[in-house]
């Protein structure tokens, strides 16, 4: 396959971006999509020129590293699918791909297409966990869960961080990440104690890194690698209006 | 160097117990006048560095990735295990102790596989009480499987994301630190240098992947947790950016390095499919519990599988190990796949693939049922190769995945260097020469939740600098030291100007390593594997192309750096297997098999681990072997027979 990528290439966080248009050149349907940009760092480099930086790490779709909008969607046309298990069978000889990098104001660009996604770190640090030292637990057996909960706070789990929501988002809201988090605690017994200071500081946090509001375009839930549907938005809303009132 | 185990005296039910009880403690007062470093934010280091935290102690977490929640344990499918006898099926501390020695192929130290089931339970519990989804029956308990290597199920999962699921909960613990000021994180942060003052560890150098800025940090101890070094065959299922750089730099600084040959390689992975591929997948060993392995009778059959008939089919786990089947441990489904297709008998278009067969499954279970316990995994199989594996048998292929070797520790987890420590897959405790299904998440977690955070206090209580000496900042001279050996070599990193990118020197070697020190190696072999990667070495300092500046983000130059470790790790690992005349775990020499190609060990001579001390870089200047002999009190040792 012979490609015409259009790829955003900028030097750092201060300095302005462009397009840059990059021929690719013998690339086989079963490479994935960064081992394509692998190939084509390779041919850069062999010419004297600068590759292509992007953000990767375990190539099995679960770190949450991968990023780049492709074509204008996060993570490329395939659903349920991260980046790096994107692979070009999805595209044809002879195609222009656009290559960018997440789109948020809370996700500044440090180089061609990696961001920085710390922001999410500090919306987590906020509150997303269950306040509990190492050493404290009792038998992990004296407290049974409903098999129907465990499974629904393990589906809000499987949450990857990766950004996509905030990305495809014309709000930029990072609405469906937050809510991951809050329904993956919410719903389970050990995290009753802090629910409604949870929902309130991690929402008060999402609010002060930049991030937008939710107006239900529903772009984050087909984008999400991880298929994590928009009503787990509607029971965050829930949540924090209730904590609201509780004051 | 000396090797003291520092293994506890009395019965080794009490040993944990009684040293405990026997370690220093720190003043809570005094617990926050000491600066604790940890590198990696995996399951080891992101449990230490949240546990020392909430302990009161002041801690700087390192790791290379945007975020600590990327770390590679991340990527665990399977699960973990504990000898909990939730299922009554007659599990103990004592049997979880001692299917790990014995699946370690008795090369682990008794004394620390004890503790690590004795402390498996503590770590169930901390996880649910953290939030971590595990799977659960109905009546709201949780659910166990059984896996390789074991006959009782004590494995507790969370669908086919146990790790990520465990790493999510440390990360949630250490976010909590973050927010309390006990943690500091830095983030695409990699630690370049160890610095180490009158013998001790005293602080690191690192480099901000984003500004290509050093700094030095001090501190009273430094934690390891930088994973395992599979990396080194360019090809395997770790991450991309795994690499060995930390415990290199730890070795070249006096620690010593244990059993670098013990590499695992994992029988179910998606084949190689083109020259251009960057990782291997793994597709979850519990897949073995439905799935038939087998390949054509028939040399270079090249039929499609379904219309090979069934008297045609050799499955030869089940012809060779009758009684364990498809269920043999790791490293002898993986050799017995690779001794097919060296044979002749591989399928798939490069003949490197081996089949993984569910219609017998289908057959009797039915479709929805397959699906409802493999579907994830089934799914990420046909996105990778475009097959149903619903109509069409896997194709799989064995593929590196794990290293028993690492830093040399003892039972404090304290390298030969006072005050630096290493944790999780980056030590070399407890797996012996092959670890078992779902004991990496266990032994990451016992680490830096329950052994670390009393272990460091105890060095912290003797040799913490809080007392006349003073604190060690970062203005003595060792820093600086070594942050001009740091420049120099970046300086020589972005001189050479070479022609050859650092990519493609990194599959030179990994080509080097799979063929001479892969699945079965030989006396021949290593040696010249030995020369060929000194050869590529030089290569490297001359030819090597990074582009770009060092000033600023630049994957290239970080890419440099893990690949030059790598080459000097390469040697040490052939120097190793070359050493260790017998095969045992993931270790197989062609010269030390039985007559029907099983492993032979030689516990007369070799039941010890090969711990390596760095002598220079200099030519003609070799690492030398030192041993730690294992004593085997409460284990028979004995032939693995899976048959």
């Amino acid at each position: 396959m012979k490609l015409s990528l259009h790829v955003w290439r900028q030097a750092n966080s201060n300095e302005a971006g462009r397009m840059d248009q990059i021929t690719a050149t013998d690339i086989t349907e079963d490479m994935s999509f960064l081992e394509m940009l692998d190939k084509v760092n390779e041919d850069l480099i062999c010419e004297g020129k600068e590759p292509i930086a992007f953000d990767h790490d375990c190539r099995e779709g679960i770190c949450g590293m991968c990023s780049l909008m492709i074509n204008g969607v996060a993570h490329g046309p395939e659903s349920g699918t991260t980046t790096c298990q994107l692979h070009m069978r999805s595209f044809r000889d002879g195609d222009a791909i656009y290559i960018e990098p997440w789109r948020s104001r809370a996700f500044p660009v440090i180089r061609d297409l990696m961001v920085d996604r710390s922001s999410f770190d500090r919306v987590m640090q906020a509150g997303g966990y269950i306040s509990v030292n190492t050493g404290n637990a009792q038998d992990a057996n004296a407290l049974p869960i409903k098999k129907a909960d465990a499974d629904a706070a393990f589906d809000a789990a499987a949450c990857i961080g990766c950004g996509a929501c905030v990305a495809s988002c014309p709000n930029g809201s990072a609405m469906l990440f937050v809510a991951a988090k809050v329904n993956h605690l919410g719903r389970l017994p050990q995290g009753q104690p802090e629910r409604s200071e949870r929902v309130k500081k991690m929402v008060d946090a999402m609010d002060a890194e930049g991030f937008g509001a939710c107006s239900n375009h529903y772009e984050c839930e087909a984008v999400c690698p991880k298929d994590i549907p928009a009503d787990t938005i509607a029971r965050m809303n829930r949540d924090h209006l209730k904590a609201s009132l509780c004051d | 160097m000396k090797l003291d185990s520092k293994i506890p005296g009395g019965p080794i039910q009490n040993k944990w117990t009684e040293h405990r009880f026997n370690m220093k403690l720190v003043n809570p007062a005094n617990k926050r006048k000491f600066r604790v470093i940890v590198v990696g934010s995996g399951l080891a280091g992101g449990a230490a560095a949240a546990t020392l935290g909430e302990l009161g102690y002041n801690v700087d977490c390192f790791c290379f990735q945007d975020s600590a929640r990327r770390a590679h344990s991340i990527a665990a499918q399977g699960g973990i295990n504990a000898a909990k006898n939730y299922p009554n099926d007659g599990d103990s501390i004592w049997r979880l102790f001692y299917d790990t020695v014995k699946g370690g192929d008795y090369r682990a130290r008794e004394a620390n596989v004890y503790r690590l089931a004795e402390i498996s339970s503590n770590i169930i519990d901390t996880c649910v009480a953290q939030g971590v989804p595990f799977a659960r029956e109905y009546g709201g308990l949780l659910d166990n499987r059984s896996f390789g290597g074991a006959q009782v199920s004590r494995t507790f999962y969370a669908r086919g994301q146990t790790g990520q699921q465990l790493l999510i909960g440390a990360y949630q613990a250490l976010s909590r630190q973050v927010s309390k000021g006990s943690v500091t994180m830095h983030t695409r942060t990699e630690l370049q240098e160890i610095v180490v003052v009158d013998g001790h560890a005293r602080g690191i150098i690192t480099r901000n992947l984003v500004t290509g800025k050093l700094t030095r940090h001090a501190a009273d101890a430094v934690l390891l947790c930088t994973g395992g070094y599979g990396n080194v065959f360019y090809l395997s299922t770790n991450a991309m950016g795994s690499n060995v750089t930390a415990a290199v730099k730890a070795w070249k600084k006096g620690a010593g390095f244990a059993n670098p040959c013990y590499t695992q390689i994992h029988p179910t992975c998606i084949p190689v499919s083109s020259e251009h591929q960057s990782k291997l997948t793994l597709m979850s060993e519990s897949l073995r519990y439905d799935g038939r392995v087998w390949v054509p009778k028939k040399k270079g059959d090249t039929r499609a599988p379904n219309v090979i008939p069934e008297d045609e089919r050799d499955y030869y786990l089940e012809r060779r190990y009758p009684s364990f089947g498809n269920l043999v441990p790791r490293d002898v489904a993986s050799r017995a796949a690779k001794e097919r297709c060296d044979a002749g008998y591989g399928v798939g278009s490069t003949g490197l693939a081996v089949y993984l067969d569910f219609s017998d499954a289908i057959d009797r279970l039915g479709e929805d049922a397959v699906r409802a316990r493999y579907g994830n995994l089934f799914h990420m199989y046909e996105k990778i190769t475009a097959e149903n594996p619903y109509k069409v048998p896997m194709k799989i292929f064995p593929a590196v995945h794990y290293t028993m070797g690492g830093l040399w520790v003892d039972y404090e987890l304290q390298t030969t260097v006072p005050g630096l420590f290493a944790l999780g897959e980056c030590n070399f405790s407890d797996h012996g020469a092959n670890r078992l299904g779902a004991s990496a998440l266990m032994q990451g977690l016992a680490d830096g939740y329950f052994v670390a955070p009393y272990t460091v206090g105890h060095y912290l209580a003797q040799h913490g600098s809080m007392g006349a000496s003073g604190k060690v900042t970062t203005d003595h001279p060792a820093f600086a030291e070594s942050e001009n050996a740091l420049r120099d070599r970046i300086d020589r990193l972005m001189n050479i100007n070479g022609s050859q990118s650092v990519e493609s020197f990194h599959k030179r070697l990994g080509k080097i390593m799979w063929d001479e020190c892969g699945m079965a190696r030989d006396k021949s072999g290593l040696r010249g594997a030995i020369e060929d990667i000194q050869a590529l070495q030089k290569e490297f300092w001359s030819d090597v192309c990074v582009p770009g500046s060092k000033d600023g983000c630049n994957p290239e130059l970080d890419k440099a750096g893990r690949v030059a470790d790598f080459l000097e790790f390469g040697e040490l690992m052939c120097r190793d297997a070359l050493m260790r005349e017998e095969s045992c775990g993931g270790h197989f020499r062609k010269e030390h098999q039985t007559e029907d190609g099983e492993a032979r060990r030689d516990d007369d001579n070799y039941a010890f681990a090969g711990v390596w001390e760095y002598q220079g870089d200099g030519d003609g200047d070799e690492p030398s072997l030192h041993k730690e002999n294992l004593e085997f009190e409460h284990v028979k040792l004995t032939t693995r027979s899976y048959k």
